[in-house]
C-alpha cells in the first residue's frame, strides 16, 4: 500500500493473477516478519534485562544502586558506582587518544597519500577492527601491560605525576594493569571506526571547495582545519559518538587488563573495573537473586547508554548525509 | 620568522603528526601480528587438532574440542541468523522499500551492529539457559545469530539498492511478479555483495567471546551435543590465559593465531569479492 509508487503495483491485473498474487503475498509476508523481528529483538532485550534487574532496582532503589560503591555478595549490598565510572573513565581516555589519531589517519589518507597508497593503508588500518577482541585482551595481558608498566607508566608518573591538579592522576603501583591500559586497548580498538568514518566524510567534501581553497593559497593544513572539518563537522561527531559506544560496551580486551577490583581510585594507574568485565567476571559465579539481578542491571545501564550513544552517532550520521545530498542537488 | 615560513611550518609539523599517527595505528597491527606468531605459529601441530583440551595438570593436549564446538557454534549461529537477516534486508530494500516500518528498523539495525555483545548474553540467558536449565550449545548459537542478523541486514540491503531501478523494471514489464523479480533478478544479481554480509558475519562472530560466556559456556571434553555446554576457541582462550599453566597459555596462543588468520582471511576475502567491477 505504502509502495504505491513502486512500479509493479501499477501493472494493471497484476494484483488479480491469482497464483503469482499469492506469491507476492507470501515473500512480502515473510520479510515483513523478519524485519519486525529485528525491532523485537531489540524491543526483547530491554524488556528482559529489566525483568530481570527488577530484583536489584527494588531492593536498593535506580538512583541509589547508581550511586553507591559498595560491592559486597557476603552481605548482598550492590552499587554500580565503580564500575559506571570504570567504564565512563576508560572510554573517555581512550576517546581522547583515539580522536587524535583518527583524525591524522583520516588525513593521510584522503589528502597526503598517494593513491596507490590509500588502499592499503586504509585497509591494514581496518582490519585492526577485524581482530576479535579476545585477541587485543590477549595480547594486552600478556605483552602490553608488561611493556607498559616497564617503560610509559614510570616515564607518565616521572613527568605528568608532578604536574599540581592533574598530577594524582598518573599514580598507581607499577603493574600495567590499570584502567589507563585498557583506556590505551580501547583506543587503538575504535582508531578503525573512527577513522574510517572520517575519511568517508571528508571525502563527500565537493572537489571546487578544497580547489578555491587551494587556489588562494591555503596550505593543505589549512584547507583541512578551516574548509574540510567546519564542512563536515557533523560526521565527525558521529563518528566519534560511534567509536564512543564501542568503547563503552567492549568486554573482553577490557576484562583482560583492568584489573577488576571493586575500588573507586582517583589514580588511573590503579585497578579498576567496568561494566562489561564485571558481568563477564561475575556473572557465572553470581549466587542469589540479588546478586544477578545487580549484575543483570549493570547490564541494562550499559545497553541503555550505548544505545542513546549510538542512537546519537547514526542521526548525526543521517543529517551528514542529508546534507551532502542537498550539496549535489 | 615572516608569516609565510610559518604557516608553512604549521603545515609540514601538522602533516607529519598525520603520517606518524598513521604509523602508529599501523604499528599496532604489526605488533600484534607478530606477537600472534612468534607465540602461536609453534604449536601448531597435529596435536592441536587431534586431541583434547588438557585439564589442569595434564601435560599434552589440543583444540579439538574447541575447534569443533567453534565450528558448529558458528554454523548454526549463521544458519539461524543470515535467513533472517537476509529477510529482513529484502524487506528493506524491495517489499517495504518505502513502507513507514522501514525507517525504525533501519535505525534499529544500525544501533545493534554496535550493541555491546555481553548483553547479549545476558538476554541469551535469561531466555534460554534458565528455561532450558542449563548451559548449552544452542543457546551459544542463538547469542551469535542476534549477531549475524544486523550484519547481514546491512549488506544486503545495501547490495540490492546497488541494483538499479531499470532491472526490475525490465522483469516487471516481461510480467514478472515481484517476488519472482527479487529471488531471481536482484538477488542472482546482488549474489556476491550478499554472500560478502555472511561472510562479513561469520568474521564477525568467529572470535566473540562476551555472549557466549554464559550461554555456550566451555567444555574439557569432545562433543556434538548442542544441549550440552561445548568448548569454542574464544571461551577456551579467556580460561586458558587466565589459568596458570603455561602449556595452558601456549594452546591459548595457538588459539589466538588461528582465528585470527581464519578472520583476516575473511576479511581480506571480502574486500576482494566486493571490489569495483569497471
Amino acid at each position: 500500500m505504502n509502495s504505491s509508487d513502486h512500479i509493479l503495483n501499477a501493472l494493471p491485473g497484476a494484483a488479480d493473477h491469482a497464483p503469482q498474487a499469492l506469491g507476492d503475498r507470501f515473500f512480502h509476508a515473510i520479510s515483513w516478519f523478519a524485519a519486525v523481528a529485528v525491532l523485537f529483538v531489540l524491543g526483547a532485550i530491554i524488556v528482559m534485562l529489566y525483568l530481570g534487574a527488577q530484583p536489584a532496582f527494588e531492593k536498593f532503589g535506580f538512583f541509589q544502586f547508581l550511586t553507591t560503591s559498595e560491592w559486597n555478595p557476603v552481605t548482598e549490598m550492590f552499587g554500580g558506582l565503580s564500575p559506571l565510572v570504570g567504564t565512563l573513565v576508560s572510554s573517555a581516555i581512550a576517546i581522547l587518544i583515539g580522536l587524535p589519531v583518527s583524525f591524522g589517519i583520516a588525513l593521510f589518507i584522503t589528502e597526503m597519500a598517494p593513491p596507490w597508497l590509500k588502499r592499503p593503508v586504509g585497509t591494514a588500518i581496518e582490519l585492526l577492527a577485524a581482530i576479535p577482541s579476545i585477541i587485543y585482551g590477549m595480547w594486552g595481558l600478556f605483552v602490553f601491560a608488561p611493556f607498559f608498566a616497564d617503560h610509559i607508566q614510570p616515564l607518565l608518573t616521572d613527568t605528568l605525576g608532578n604536574l599540581p591538579l592533574i598530577g594524582n592522576l598518573f599514580q598507581g603501583p607499577p603493574l600495567g594493569i590499570s584502567v589507563f591500559t585498557a583506556g590505551i586497548i580501547l583506543a587503538i580498538m575504535i582508531i578503525p571506526f573512527i577513522s574510517s568514518v572520517m575519511r568517508d566524510v571528508f571525502e563527500t567534501v565537493p572537489t571546487e571547495l578544497r580547489e578555491s581553497a587551494f587556489g588562494i593559497g591555503s596550505t593543505t593544513w589549512e584547507v583541512v582545519w578551516h574548509v574540510v572539518l567546519p564542512l563536515t563537522k557533523v560526521g565527525v561527531m558521529g563518528g566519534i559518538m560511534l567509536g564512543l559506544g564501542r568503547a563503552l560496551g567492549e568486554t573482553m580486551a577490557v576484562t583482560f587488563v583492568i584489573g577488576n577490583a571493586h575500588e573507586l581510585h582517583a589514580a588511573l594507574f590503579e585497578p579498576g573495573n567496568s561494566i562489561a568485565s564485571t558481568i563477564a567476571n561475575e556473572f557465572t559465579e553470581a549466587d542469589g537473586e540479588v546478586y544477578t539481578a545487580s549484575l543483570i542491571a549493570l547490564g541494562l545501564i550499559l545497553f541503555i547508554i550505548t544505545f542513546i550513544i549510538l542512537a546519537l552517532a547514526k542521526v548525526m550520521l543521517l543529517r551528514m548525509a542529508a546534507r551532502q545530498e542537498g550539496h549535489q542537488a | 620568522m615572516d608569516i609565510y615560513t610559518r604557516r608553512k611550518a604549521i603545515n609540514f609539523f601538522n602533516l607529519s603528526v598525520a603520517a606518524g599517527t598513521t604509523l602508529f595505528g599501523l604499528f599496532f597491527l604489526a605488533w600484534l601480528l607478530w606477537v600472534l606468531f612468534q607465540q602461536g605459529f609453534s604449536h601448531f601441530d597435529w596435536n592441536l587438532l587431534t586431541l583434547d583440551t588438557p585439564g589442569p595438570g595434564d601435560e599434552i593436549g589440543g583444540l579439538r574440542n574447541a575447534i569443533v564446538g567453534s565450528l558448529m557454534l558458528t554454523g548454526v549461529g549463521v544458519l539461524i541468523g543470515a535467513p533472517i537477516g537476509l529477510l529482513a534486508g529484502t524487506y528493506l530494500a524491495e517489499f517495504g522499500r518505502y513502507a513507514w516500518l522501514s525507517h525504525p528498523v533501519r535505525f534499529i539495525n544500525d544501533v545493534l551492529l554496535s550493541a555491546p555483545s555481553i548483553v547479549i548474553g545476558v538476554f541469551v540467558y535469561e531466555i534460554m539457559v534458565i528455561p532450558m536449565g542449563g548451559f548449552s550449545g544452542w543457546s551459544g548459537a542463538v547469542a551469535l545469530s542476534i549477531i549475524v542478523i544486523p550484519v547481514v541486514v546491512r549488506t544486503t540491503e545495501d547490495m540490492m539498492r546497488l541494483i538499479p531501478d531499470s532491472m526490475r523494471e525490465a522483469a516487471a514489464a516481461l510480467g514478472a511478479p515481484q517476488w519472482k523479480v527479487v529471488t531471481s533478478v536482484i538477488l542472482k544479481a546482488a549474489r556476491s555483495g550478499v554472500m560478502t554480509g555472511i561472510l562479513l558475519a561469520i568474521a564477525r562472530i568467529a572470535g566473540e567471546t562476551a555472549p557466549l560466556l554464559f550461554t555456550a559456556l566451555n567444555n574439557q571434553f569432545f562433543t556434538l551435543n548442542m544441549d550440552e555446554p561445548m568448548g569454542n576457541l574464544p571461551v577456551m582462550i579467556f580460561n586458558f590465559a587466565m589459568g596458570p599453566y603455561d602449556n595452558w597459555h601456549d594452546l591459548a596462543w595457538a588459539g589466538s593465531l588461528l582465528i585470527t588468520l581464519t578472520v583476516l582471511t575473511l576479511n581480506i576475502l571480502t574486500r576482494f569479492l566486493l571490489r569495483p567491477k569497471k
